[in-house]
């Protein structure tokens, strides 16, 4: 059993009458990759915020590392990295420069070659501004890495990215859990998070609603299978035509598709309407509910109430 | 020391890279140090003789008052701040470096102006080249002080601008730049006496360029150095990380207490 590197408990966080976060607890493990997933405002930044140290809870308390971020957080500096939502860097500092200065306030030697791998080799004298987004989310990234940190926090940070630059990015993260860097993710991409994620948390509104691996939280939704069917004739079109263990019904570019609570017993009746039809199946697709579902299942509910 | 080399190295390469800051630094102060040499020399020739510190005190007003507490308030509404809380590197060290820096560049510009204002315009030089140095070192400190301290309390950089032109124009106004200090009105002096610009003035011509003080130039001297203190002592005391900051140390009207050496010069200076 892996020690707890962030520990969580009954933690709030206020803004005058609003409460950002509203009691909860978690924890990560070392070497864990954690995604804190929510909707706008649901307080995924306010929990980072404390957790590094820039804002003091109102409630509760965190530990990261065995550091109090909130009283000690002076200790905190060389133990955590972080990529924050917001650009972060004065807007004429090169990225060299950036490195130089930061690493130097560390107190370790420049990673130059952390530039190159992230493709800004060709822009390290360029002054930040000049840089595309996501060549800052690039630089940021490269800066929160540096020093080696024990703990990383990454908010959003893909947001921008080009596809080859955001494998290059998954790339380096599951190098970093490997070496035992323990990684707290914030991010609207749940296709991110729940290929990337050891464990998620879900946060709606300042509570935790849901918690666990992502195949955890997809077993817990309705469990809705997407089945979606396209035939020569189209014989599902016509109005009327029901199935069972359905529970909705849409359809989209000439498929037919329809959420099942039973695949096969669904499968089979509308093959056996197909064949009975003298239609033709061209194709047929079955998706399993995915993380994404699931968070808008929870999300949605949460809003309804 | 390391870091605060590269800390410095960075911002001062800033002052000249960003174009805001350049013209703040160099082609402000010594486009209208050109301007009033070649004008005002010529409709008003006792001006020759004011044209050094004058020119001079104009300079530090503009790169301090007008260059530094705006990209502060940018940085901080950025997130710069919050980068650099988490990666270790200390309030003192955001608002000492920007304001070394910028006397820095200062230097530069006061070495351009005393190196040709006795060839293009027939100005004197100092009489006492250390009190010259002395009193340069002096408003420079207060300033970049007062700067620091207006970019730390405003919420915006629309109340930057506000604070900045506060002290920027009646400075030009009524700091013994453009007007002698003894043709002012009495009321008009006194209030004076609340700019960092009169005192520079006032000492500049009592200690270093062979002139008549108005009233007693060390005092002023004094008073522009407590005032720097001052002011970087409750800048870093009232000094936010971020604007959300719920829990910062002291309300923004503390600032004010950095007048507290001028009023007491006021009434104590003869």
């Amino acid at each position: 059993m892996k020690n707890s590197v962030i520990e969580v408990k009954d933690f709030r966080k206020t803004y005058g009458d609003y409460v950002a976060v509203d009691g909860i607890s978690f924890d990560v493990k070392q070497g864990e990759i954690f995604g804190l997933l929510g909707p706008n405002g649901a307080g995924k930044t306010s929990t980072l915020e404390c957790l590094e140290g820039l804002r003091a809870p109102n409630g509760g308390s965190l530990r990261v590392a065995d550091i109090d971020p909130a009283s000690e957080s002076r200790k905190l500096r060389d133990l955590i990295g972080a990529q924050l939502q917001s650009a972060g860097l004065p807007e004429s500092i090169t990225p060299d420069e950036a490195m130089k200065f930061f690493c130097a306030y560390h107190n370790v030697a420049p990673r130059f070659d952390l530039l190159e791998r992230l493709g800004l080799a060709e822009k390290r004298n360029s002054q930040f501004y000049e840089l595309s987004t996501g060549q800052q989310r690039r630089l940021a990234l490269a800066l929160a890495v540096a020093h080696n940190p024990q703990v990383l926090f990454l908010d959003e940070p893909t947001a921008g990215l080009d596809v080859a630059t955001r494998v290059e990015l998954h790339g380096m993260m599951r190098e970093l859990q490997a070496g035992g860097t323990t990684i707290v993710l914030a991010t609207h991409d749940m296709a991110e998070a729940e290929q990337m994620s050891d464990r998620v948390a879900i946060l709606l509104q300042g509570k935790i609603v849901n918690i666990g691996t992502p195949l955890e939280i997809t077993a817990t939704g309705a469990g809705l299978t997407k089945i979606s069917v396209r035939t020569q004739a189209s014989s599902l079109s016509v109005s009327g035509i029901t199935f069972p263990a359905v529970s909705q019904h849409t359809s989209k570019d000439e498929y037919s598709i329809y959420f099942s609570s039973d695949i096969g017993t669904t499968v089979s009746a509308i093959i056996a309407h197909i064949e009975a039809q003298g239609d033709t199946l061209i194709d047929l697709r079955v998706e399993r509910p995915s993380l994404e579902d699931r968070f808008l299942e929870i999300t949605n509910a949460g809003v309804a109430q | 020391m390391n870091a605060f080399i590269h800390h410095f190295t960075f911002e001062f390469r800033t002052g000249i890279r960003n174009k805001q800051l350049l013209l703040m630094n160099y082609l402000f102060p010594l486009g209208f140090y050109l301007m009033m040499g070649f004008v005002m020399a010529e409709i008003n020739p006792p001006f020759r003789e004011d044209i050094i510190p004058a020119m001079i005190v104009f300079g530090i007003l503009a790169a301090t008052l007008l260059g530094i507490p705006d990209p502060l308030v940018n940085a901080r509404e950025n997130g710069v701040f919050r980068s650099y809380k988490i990666n270790g590197v200390p309030s003192i060290s955001i608002l000492v470096i920007p304001a070394l820096t910028t006397i820095l560049h200062l230097v530069i510009m006061a070495v351009l102006i005393t190196a040709t204002a006795p060839l293009l315009f027939d100005a004197p030089l100092p009489v006492n080249w250390l009190n010259y140095a002395l009193i340069f070192v002096a408003l420079s400190f207060a300033c970049a002080g007062l700067s620091v301290l207006i970019g730390v309390v405003s919420p915006s950089s629309r109340m930057t601008v506000l604070w900045s032109q506060l002290i920027f124009v009646p400075s030009m106004l009524l700091g013994g730049l453009m007007l002698p200090y003894s043709m002012l009105p009495d009321v008009a002096q006194k209030f004076a006496q609340l700019l960092p610009a009169t005192q520079a003035m006032n000492a500049f011509n009592g200690l270093a360029m062979g002139k008549v003080a108005a009233f007693f130039p060390w005092g002023s001297v004094i008073i522009l150095f407590i005032s720097g203190v001052l002011a970087f002592g409750l800048a870093v005391y009232l000094f936010s990380w971020d604007s959300r900051n719920t829990t910062r140390r002291g309300h923004p009207l503390l600032a004010l207490l950095v007048l507290l050496p001028s009023v007491v010069g006021i009434f104590l200076l003869p």
